[in-house]
């Protein structure tokens, strides 16, 4: 039995996410160059245009600078009715002071969508669905959306097999983009080649449905994050949409009590008007994030993609499906859906992203320290505030930071930067003359 | 004329009628994705221009930036108002060496710019003849 695809090979998809659909439409778009003609199915029960939770897969919404770019090359480009904001500059927000980061370009190239239709209470449906967007351009290529929750896979003779009560479909690949959020994983634990959940933390996202002048007039077109005391809660943001602001907590297991704190807590008051009282917003969840990835996400006719595999740690989730689906659809079309095959040619790409995990965890545990010590913050704030007149390449410690906190960049090129000489001459000096506290607090 | 899509708050950065997206002769370190609206390419020789092209909505343009270190080899201007965004050129480099077939599309456009300026070629060879 071969394992290489031919006209005619059926191919499964189980989720119509980010992952899912962009592994259909890479597919086909490469199966297209080599002239073969696929049958593809993506099993997706959501309908992305309903409003949360129906049509919602729980997420920030923010499609990385970096992304932005490579989907554009691939003839990709986000049309102007999903991109709710786009957004040029990253605030960040201590308890002792502010510092804005600014692109060199001045050019936004960061987009803020929503998943699915909009939250609860979305009044007037303006904008559409970032994955309805990405499961459409599948469909253009030619996959067939099936609304169809899948409860049951299994073999037959050597091939997976999608099972429901009335039928059963075979296929040459079965793939799976589930996700962490559902319980989609359980389907390939059936599959019995060792597949097991990753590992993961509870967030916490809330939508703020302020109307968009205020937002605007609030927010901006910049990404807000917030570095404060509050234990256990790594870093928060407020990304501005159309109609509403996302705010998105990331830590370990967020619970209602770091919820309440973090809205009352000065960094936050400061960014909304006096009489108005920050609280969390009607539609909310705590979706969970991937933290470490499955070490083997194939088998013969099997791969997983997007987090249900592995995904970037705290950020640019949606950037790790692109690449995982890509480098998967890349692997079954110009080479085969064996094993072999995925731990030769799927694998790099994969390991990239878990090796680049690793370099992240270290640069979180070094922020974590530097938030610690109050004049090493103060000095890292007051070194982006004074980078800003300079020219881009310049502003290393901008750089760094806006690498870090947009997930544009790998963390390894993060780190990188991180090494030059001049980098921490620089920071040592403006951590050194602020070991006074600021006569007040600069906002 | 077709009624342009320009919303504040969209992606990338606007342009208004008639300004320069890039300038030939000058350094290029990065291509463009024409988000919304049309730009004029246009070759200036002693002083005088001919537009070689127009490109709308989704086309990328001052890709041989990318490949060549060569001054930019034609102006781009606005055609109405337009929204452009800058892929940028090391970003591009670092990702093709992870996943070449990110070029694919670019050496696609190149290939069909090559058949029309044979064409356009071979028409100029039948003008002279005649």
């Amino acid at each position: 039995m071969s394992f290489e695809l031919d006209d005619g090979s059926k191919i499964g998809i189980i989720g119509g996410g980010p992952a899912g659909s962009m592994f259909a439409y890479f597919l086909l778009t490469f199966a297209e160059r080599m002239e073969m003609e696929l049958d593809v199915d993506i099993y997706e029960p959501r309908d992305f245009s309903q409003l949360a939770p129906g049509g919602c897969n729980m997420c920030g919404g923010i499609v990385s600078e970096s992304l932005i770019q490579y989907l554009a090359t691939e003839g990709i480009n986000i049309p102007d009715n999903v991109v709710q904001r786009g957004i040029d500059s990253y605030e960040l927000h201590t308890e002792e002071m502010d510092a804005r980061i600014e692109t060199p370009l001045q050019e936004m190239r960061i987009a803020a969508i929503h998943r699915g239709g909009g939250p609860r209470d979305t009044k007037e449906v303006k904008w559409s669905s970032f994955d309805g967007f990405l499961l459409e351009l599948a469909h253009e290529m030619g996959a067939r959306a099936i609304p169809k929750r899948v409860s049951k896979v299994g073999w037959d003779d050597g091939k997976p097999q999608i099972i429901f009560k009335e039928e059963s479909f075979t296929y040459d690949l079965l793939v799976g983009a589930v996700g962490v959020n559902s319980a989609g994983w359980k389907l390939f634990d059936q599959l019995g080649f060792g597949y097991r959940k990753p590992e993961t933390v509870k967030t916490y996202i809330t939508e703020l449905n302020l109307g968009y002048d205020t937002i605007t007039e609030l927010f901006g077109s910049s990404m807000h994050v917030f570095l404060t005391n509050i234990p256990r809660v790594d870093f928060a943001a407020v990304i501005p949409k159309g109609e509403f602001a996302t705010v998105a907590m990331l830590g370990d297991n967020i619970d209602q009590e770091m919820i309440d704190t973090f809205f009352k807590c000065a960094p936050v008051r400061s960014c909304f008007p006096e009489d108005w009282e920050p609280s969390p917003g009607i539609c909310h969840c705590s979706p969970k994030i991937s933290m470490k990835e499955v070490p083997v996400p194939y088998t013969d006719r099997v791969v997983l993609v997007g987090d249900c595999g592995a995904s970037r740690l705290y950020k640019d989730g949606i950037g790790a499906a692109y690449r995982t689906a890509k480098a998967a659809a890349l692997t079954v079309v110009f080479q085969s859906v064996s094993k072999e095959a995925f731990k030769k040619y799927y694998m790099p790409a994969y390991k990239r992203i878990t090796f680049d995990n690793r370099i992240g965890l270290l640069i979180f545990a070094a922020i974590h320290l530097i938030h610690k010590v109050t004049p090493l913050t103060r000095g890292t704030l007051k070194m982006v505030i004074q980078e800003q007149s300079l020219p881009g390449n310049r502003r290393r410690m901008s750089i760094l930071m806006w690498n870090l906190f947009t997930g544009s960049a790998p963390y390894r090129e993060v780190a990188i930067r991180s090494l030059d000489p001049r980098f921490w001459l620089k920071f040592i000096w403006f951590s050194a003359t602020s070991l006074r506290a600021p006569k007040k607090i600069e906002r | 004329m077709k009624p342009l899509a320009i919303r504040k708050g969209a992606l990338g950065k606007e342009y208004a009628d008639q300004e320069i997206i890039c300038r030939q002769g000058e350094p290029g370190n990065c291509m463009y994705v024409i988000q919304s609206g049309d730009v004029v390419v246009l070759r200036e020789e002693d002083g005088v221009e001919v537009a070689v092209g127009e490109l709308g909505t989704g086309d990328v343009v001052g890709e041989m930036a990318i490949f060549e270190k060569q001054p930019r080899s034609a102006t781009v201007r606005s055609k109405g108002r337009s929204r452009i965004m800058t892929l940028d050129k090391r970003a591009f480099l670092r990702r093709v060496h992870e996943d070449p077939s990110l070029a694919y599309k670019i050496m696609q456009k190149l290939s069909g710019t090559i058949r029309r300026l044979n064409e356009e070629l071979e028409q100029l060879k039948r003008n002279q003849e005649y």
